[in-house]
């Protein structure tokens, strides 16, 4: 209980009204959040249907497999993170520790694949602004393809960065100890922010690797 | 109860010394008062824009400044009033001071992040300042593609990125309200009891929360855009400019709804405690505040219909966008109909009330005006839109503003302002605003454009009017920064209740302790019920 009562502050009536307090906040910081995501996807669909050969032209210098692989590895942390919750919420500090440990690692690499994505497209000449040599057809809506992927898997990798640096710090107050199934609002609403950054590339990697590349071949 | 003054007791101001005790505040109080700091410079860095504008506009002959920092001047006036004054200016000031005190709570709830977002207004508005320094921007406030990211030779990416970070604290401010308003209301205190400034700052707040994002991440891609000379908006690189528009003014349009839905809140407090009546239709007036923002996000295309889009979709646009003034028109209609047999007094306060509701009244039929798809198309691009949104912003918006600051003031500071010179303040203010803008209107019917420093002398007339209505309201503005300042330090000790107002805001001392209220109120009547007062003082 004393822990409890350390955790509360001055400007909530009891720990019921914070952790409500707390969620609905993050909940609303993910709203914020699917606008933000939302003015590129909104930038993607006006530009693809309008150039749909180009989009799928585009698409087949990306790698499907290597996307596939980064998507069940990002999977693979939110789902660590979902068992981090549950272990936070059950008052097991190893298990915690454990899987934010896991949760981390697989961010990581889900950042390292998708940053040798970035270098192949580099040196492939497929990068906006910094080497782009792609000539072929309808190259400048090629172009616009790769600006928005770009934009958009930075976008999404800056949030993964971010992300890890949350759960890092999670970390280190877990292992002092600091949660306990009285307590464990940051963890909770870490794991919100995680799942909504898991979510949005579970939307970028077909709108990339995989619906465009249908259009090409029909 | 209303003309006892309490025993000097602790309160936020005095309750902790020194300059770290305010730059580490957590109090929603003092951040108020940090904010109310920094958006009052903004405003007279803005002033002077604005006063330099209308110097040159004295003379058709581009004779003052060259075309080049005109436009400038121009774009600086419009992103520094716009973007560090007029969107923080009633939430982070008076709705930071307000929103807790007014539910009955002890602070917002999550008042690092209060502290944080005053942090982030000043990162974006110092690199704003630093890209000014630097040689400005020529953009005008709506970084128009493919102008911005191709062609202009000014400091836009500094300027769109502290635009950027500057909407964070906007977005953090609104989150920090809707969760407070939510969730941590006084016992007692139902949604229906809630005074009319809450709900307006909760639809200003759903505003911020939900618009602020996409010109957030628009203006993030015409800066990677010029960074990197890539195309996403640029059409010789296979982007689409129009497609920029529909984005920016996706934000930029409900913008206009975060800066005037609070102005609104503020007048149905004044408008109700200066007639002694609970205003009229409540029920109506909260929902036209939810009203207003959900329409305000239909809207966005009627700033397009010269744009090349589709004459459908200006069709549709132009319809709703007459809808908005149906919940306008049933907050000014129930205004009135508060006034109505009311115990009136001509309190400062009430005055720039008044102000309000006659000229966003002017404001708002001009923009029906604007929403009709032949006139607009005649009048697009000239001093009528200047006068028109100067009307809702000016006339609205700083209006109540003003308005508030005096009716909070004691509130806030403890010490009554002068009442004379505030009255007289107020009346010039109003004349000078109509001075300026008016002829605007007139000018922009016959064609005057906007945005150009050099025009044909039959205008000279109405340039020459509108730039002495800006000296007048300059001195308007003037004299009220120096009473209040006077204020602060001689001005009378304020009561607890100096209006005989409901809220729970006057039921605890003036200035409110650390953390509001002694004991946390119990809500038992509805907003604006003035017969529970009067047995109150007479008991």
């Amino acid at each position: 209980m004393a822990n409890h009562t350390l955790a509360l502050r001055h400007q909530f009536d009891d720990v019921d009204q914070q952790k409500d307090a707390s969620t609905f906040g993050m909940w609303l910081f993910l709203a914020t959040e699917v606008l933000f995501f939302g003015g590129m996807f909104c930038c993607y669909t006006v530009y693809r249907s309008l150039y749909p050969a180009a989009f799928g032209a585009a698409s087949n210098h990306l790698s499907v497999i290597w996307g596939g692989v980064s998507t069940a590895v990002l999977i693979c942390s939110s789902y660590f993170m979902a068992c981090s919750v549950n272990s936070a919420a059950s008052g097991r500090k190893n298990a915690l520790i454990t899987y934010l440990v896991l949760t981390i690692l697989f961010a990581a690499t889900f950042l390292v694949i998708e940053m040798s994505e970035w270098h192949n497209l580099y040196t492939e000449g497929m990068m906006p602004g910094f080497n782009f040599t792609f000539h072929e057809g309808d190259f400048r809506h090629v172009q616009l393809f790769y600006c928005m992927y770009f934009s958009m898997t930075g976008l999404h990798a800056s949030h993964v960065t971010v992300g890890i640096g949350i759960l890092t710090v999670l970390l280190i107050r877990a292992a002092r100890g600091v949660f306990s199934p009285q307590y464990h609002t940051p963890v909770e609403v870490s794991g919100l922010y995680w799942h909504f950054v898991d979510l949005v590339w579970i939307y970028l990697f077909p709108l990339y690797y995989l619906v465009a590349r249908h259009v090409h071949a029909g | 109860m209303i003309t006892a003054i309490a025993p000097p007791r602790e309160n936020y101001l005095t309750h902790e010394y020194g300059i770290k005790s305010w730059l580490l505040t957590q109090d929603h109080k003092r951040i108020a008062l940090l904010y109310l700091g920094a958006i009052s410079f903004f405003f007279f860095l803005g002033g002077i824009f604005a006063t330099i504008i209308r110097l040159e506009l004295l003379t058709p002959p581009g004779d003052l400044v060259s075309s080049q920092t005109y436009n400038k001047l121009f774009s600086l006036h419009g992103i520094i009033m716009i973007f560090l004054f007029m969107i923080p200016s009633i939430p982070a000031t008076l709705g930071n001071f307000l929103v807790p005190m007014m539910i009955g709570c002890k602070d917002l709830a999550f008042p690092k992040i209060n502290l944080l977002s005053w942090y982030i207004f000043m990162a974006g508005g110092a690199l704003i300042l630093y890209a000014m320094l630097r040689g400005g921007v020529d953009t005008g406030w709506t970084f128009y593609v493919p102008f911005s990211t191709s062609y202009a030779n000014t400091y836009v990416i500094l300027t769109a990125v502290g635009i950027f970070i500057a909407g964070f604290s906007s977005i953090l401010t609104g989150l920090n309200f809707i969760v407070t308003i939510h969730r941590m209301r006084a016992p007692g205190l139902t949604w229906f009891r809630l005074p009319l400034f809450i709900w307006s700052m909760y639809a200003t707040s759903v505003i911020q929360v939900l618009g602020t994002p996409v010109i957030a991440v628009t203006l993030l891609l015409v800066a990677v855009e010029r960074g990197f000379h890539i195309g996403i908006f640029d059409p010789a690189l296979g982007g689409d400019p129009v497609l920029f528009q529909h984005l920016f003014w996706f934000y930029s349009h409900p913008a206009v709804y975060i800066m005037v839905l609070p102005g609104m809140g503020v007048i149905s407090e004044l408008v109700s405690v200066y007639s002694r009546k609970r205003v009229f239709g409540y029920k109506f007036v909260a929902f036209s505040s939810v009203a207003i923002a959900v329409l305000g996000f239909l809207v966005w295309g009627h700033h397009m219909f010269v744009s090349s889009q589709s004459v459908y979709a200006s069709l549709i646009f132009s319809f709703l966008s007459f809808m908005v003034a149906v919940p306008s028109a049933i907050k000014v209609f129930n205004w009135t109909a508060t006034l109505y047999k009311g115990s009136i007094s001509y309190d400062t306060p009430m005055l720039y009330a008044f102000g309000f509701i006659g000229l966003f009244t002017i404001g708002g039929l001009t923009g029906t005006f604007l929403a009709t798809l032949g006139f607009d198309v005649h009048v697009t691009d000239t001093y009528f839109v200047v006068a028109h949104f100067h009307y809702i912003m000016v006339g609205g918006t700083m209006m109540a503003y003003l308005g508030g600051l005096h009716y909070w003031w004691p509130k806030i500071t403890g010490r009554m302002y002068h009442e004379g010179w505030a009255k007289l303040s107020a009346l010039v203010v109003f004349l000078g605003f109509n001075l300026t803008f008016f002829p605007q209107f007139i000018m922009g019917y016959l064609g005057m454009p906007r945005r150009y420093h050099a025009y044909p002398p039959e205008f000279q007339v109405y340039h020459v009017l509108s730039t002495a209505g800006a000296s007048v309201l300059a001195v308007g503005y003037l004299i009220p920064a120096i009473y209040f300042i006077w204020a602060m330090r001689y001005g009378q000790p304020a009561p607890d209740n100096p209006w005989g107002a409901t809220g729970l805001e006057w039921q605890t001392s003036s200035p409110p302790p650390p953390e509001n209220f002694e004991i946390t109120p119990v809500v038992t009547q509805e907003a604006y019920d003035y017969s529970i007062l009067e047995e109150m003082t007479v008991g």
